[in-house]
């Protein structure tokens, strides 16, 4: 029999075979900021844990490697990456001394690129099983509360970035609404301020090519500096206008990290939402017209649903580009995620810009996933008709 | 009843249609014919004021069409264009109840309206109603959009090239579709094509139009034998006017008495499916039968030819 190699499985197993030999897995520091001492898998790990997850991954790793029955891939990547994930708590464990508070044991390079190999064969094979928008929300929620539960037992406890969670539980929990807050809040003003602005674009020829240039203007301009550009005009604004500074409005804090993330999220809707109107067939519109409806009654009948799967794409890039802009509010006092990222970059502790960080990634990442669901769920009844 | 009068349409400097003035008898069909750029859309689309006029005034049985807002008129004329345009994100059904849906109807009259429509246009209602379009051949989807501009029962009903996307043989079926429906309700047609062969074939009156203006507006018979100018010639083509003027008459109007050899023709066919067939076989005469199978007589070569000459 003919041996055939899978060509992505080539890379994986590849890279794979690195991540295990080669790199790191854990490290050990004896405080929060001195340099890390590098372990191996093997040192990392009790006597049995070890040689099991090496020989787990090798096995995960020569699955993906050679041509597999999907079924088996799909294992091999969920018990390779629930193998990691269980160990590595277990490593944090063997590997903090006994009563030692102040020793910190992170998951390494190493780890971090098994992860990424097997999501990797993961996704793979999901594409390829090509999935119903309610089966990919699934195994979305699946994973959230597989990591939910890991979280909540404890087995993790011992690492790192979890006793930094420990002594800013609090301030965590706070900071992330913040996060949430101004991400979904500016994405909802920039859609009840794009969608009209789009279909009066749409409507008048005139207007589009200047609003369309201008939003383009704002999201060239860096987000530093339109902070600062920001600065002047709240400021303004917070002591003269009678009560907006009890509203919150100040030239620095929540408000210009909300104004900012607006002006950036409404190109997107903005430009959505006209070509989504402009690719409403000619013939839908004319026949439309010509059988009595309404302007109003054209535009909520005929254009909006079928430009709806286009808006939508519109609302999507918002959402994920605003989740990950959010971190930056931070620097001007804004909150958000980015609060823990710059206190450890500040402090050189990367366990802490981990705890701002990882959250952030993984909200961006589960809203992408939800709204293509949802996207495709709304597109598939809506082919654009081939005449 | 629809009378035209004197209307105009110009954008800035460029006049699209230029004072025409027609009248359209209750009942039947006008065709309007020109090339591409004569104005014979823009002309269709100032009956239901898609298209506001500069200037004249286009009245329905007696009333002025802007006595009432646009979008009411619209819902009382049915329009049927080029590519159907159905809308995509509804099913068949909901695209056929469009209409009535716009006018308020009960639900049960909708549904029964949309199953009588769907049953008469040859789709059953409970396999096609809940499709979406682009689930649908292209003669099907014309067939929807046809049923859904008749929704409302219209008096009138306004097609802006209709066939113009479907293959020879849907079309043929098409055409003669759309002519039983007619008999049928009574529905005064408006038909923009710029095939004349559609028009001779479909138009109690046909109305050539060219550069805006009306060039000729006469039954079929009259535009093949008398072309009011050159234009109106070149548009009827020299080589095809003996044959469209027989496929306006039936085989029944040229038979002669006496009998022929072979497979009888029906009375109903045309004169030109007639001639086609003896050149083809390379005969003299074909005997006719009439609807029960009775033999009526017989046609010649020497009588069709001479029918297919110009007419004093």
């Amino acid at each position: 029999m003919k041996i055939r190699f899978d060509k992505l499985g080539v890379v994986i197993a590849a890279i794979a075979a690195y991540a295990a030999f080669l790199a790191p897995f854990a490290t050990f520091r004896a405080n929060r900021i001195v340099p890390g001492q590098a372990r191996s898998i093997l040192e990392a790990l009790p006597a049995t844990a070890g040689p099991l997850l090496m020989a787990i991954v090798i096995v995960a790793a020569l699955m993906a490697l050679f041509r597999t029955p999907l079924m088996l891939r799909l294992a091999a990547s969920v018990v390779a990456l629930a193998a990691l994930a269980l160990l590595v708590g277990v490593a944090g464990t063997f590997l903090t001394p006994a009563g030692n508070t102040l020793a910190r044991v992170s998951p390494a390079s190493g780890f971090w690129v098994l992860i990424f190999a097997f999501t990797l064969l993961l996704a793979d094979v999901l594409t390829r099983l090509n999935l119903s928008p309610w089966a990919r929300v699934a195994v979305l929620v699946a994973a959230a509360v597989a990591i939910g539960l890991l979280l909540v037992s404890g087995a993790w406890n011992d690492l790192s970035i979890l006793k930094e969670y420990a002594n800013r539980a609090d301030s965590f929990w706070a900071e992330g609404s913040k996060h949430v807050t101004l991400a979904l809040g500016s994405l909802l003003a920039a859609v009840v301020v794009g969608l009209p602005l789009g279909i009066l674009c749409h409507r008048v020829e005139r207007l589009r090519a200047g609003v369309l240039n201008v939003l383009n203007i704002i999201q060239t301009i860096p987000s530093i500096a339109l902070f600062g550009l920001l600065i002047a005009p709240l400021g303004w604004i917070a002591t003269h206008v009678p009560g907006a500074a009890a509203l919150g409005i100040r030239g620095i804090g929540t408000a210009p990290a909300f104004v900012a993330l607006f002006l950036y999220s409404l190109l997107p809707v903005v430009a959505n939402t006209v070509v989504g109107l402009a690719g409403v067939p000619r013939a839908a519109n004319d026949a439309a017209r010509g059988m009595g409806m309404t302007d109003r009654q054209r535009l909520f009948g005929v254009e909006f649903p079928l430009a709806f799967p286009v808006i939508l794409t519109g609302i999507r890039i918002v959402l994920v580009q605003n989740i990950g802009l959010a971190t930056i509010a931070a620097l001007i006092g804004g909150g958000g995620f980015g609060v823990f990222v710059f206190q450890g970059v500040g402090q050189t502790a990367m366990d802490l810009v981990l705890l701002g960080a990882v959250p952030t990634v993984a909200l961006a990442f589960a809203a992408a996933i939800i709204l293509d669901a949802v996207i495709e769920m709304t597109a598939t009844k809506r082919r654009v008709e081939t005449a | 009843m629809i009378e035209i009068e004197g209307i105009t349409k110009r954008y800035d400097t460029t006049t699209v249609v230029d004072d025409v003035s027609m009248v359209i008898e209750p009942r039947t069909i006008a065709v309007i014919v020109g090339t591409s750029g004569s104005g014979k859309t823009t002309l269709l689309r100032m009956i239901n004021r898609l298209v506001e006029p500069t200037a004249g005034i286009i009245k329905l049985d007696g009333a002025d069409n802007r006595s009432v807002p646009g979008y009411e008129l619209r819902r009382s004329i049915g329009y049927a264009i080029q590519g159907h345009g159905l809308f995509p994100h509804r099913t068949v059904a909901q695209n056929i109840a469009t209409v009535p849906v716009l006018l308020g109807w009960e639900k049960n009259r909708i549904r029964a309206r949309v199953d009588e429509l769907m049953t008469l246009y040859q789709l059953d209602p409970q396999e096609f109603g809940p499709r979406y379009p682009h689930e649908l051949s292209g003669g099907q989807q014309q067939r929807v959009g046809v049923a859904r501009a008749l929704a409302a029962e219209p008096n009138v009903l306004l097609m802006d090239e209709p066939f113009g996307a479907l293959d020879p043989i849907i079309r043929t079926k098409a055409q003669e579709d759309l002519l039983a429906i007619q008999k049928r309700f009574g529905t005064t047609i408006i038909l923009v094509t710029h095939d004349m062969e559609e028009a001779v074939h479909m138009g109690d009156k046909i109305a050539v139009m060219d550069a805006g203006k009306l060039v000729q507006y006469a039954k079929p018979a009259e535009i093949l034998a008398n072309p009011a100018s050159s234009f109106v010639e070149t548009l009827v083509g020299a080589s095809e006017r003996p044959f469209r003027l027989l496929s306006l008459g039936r085989v029944r109007d040229a038979v002669e008495n006496g009998a022929a050899e072979g497979e009888a023709i029906p009375g109903d066919a045309s004169q030109r499916d007639a001639l086609a067939e003896l050149l083809w076989t390379g005969r003299p005469a074909l005997p006719v039968k009439g609807a029960d199978g009775k033999p009526l007589g017989r046609v010649t070569v020497d009588g069709l030819v001479k029918r297919a000459a110009r007419p004093a």
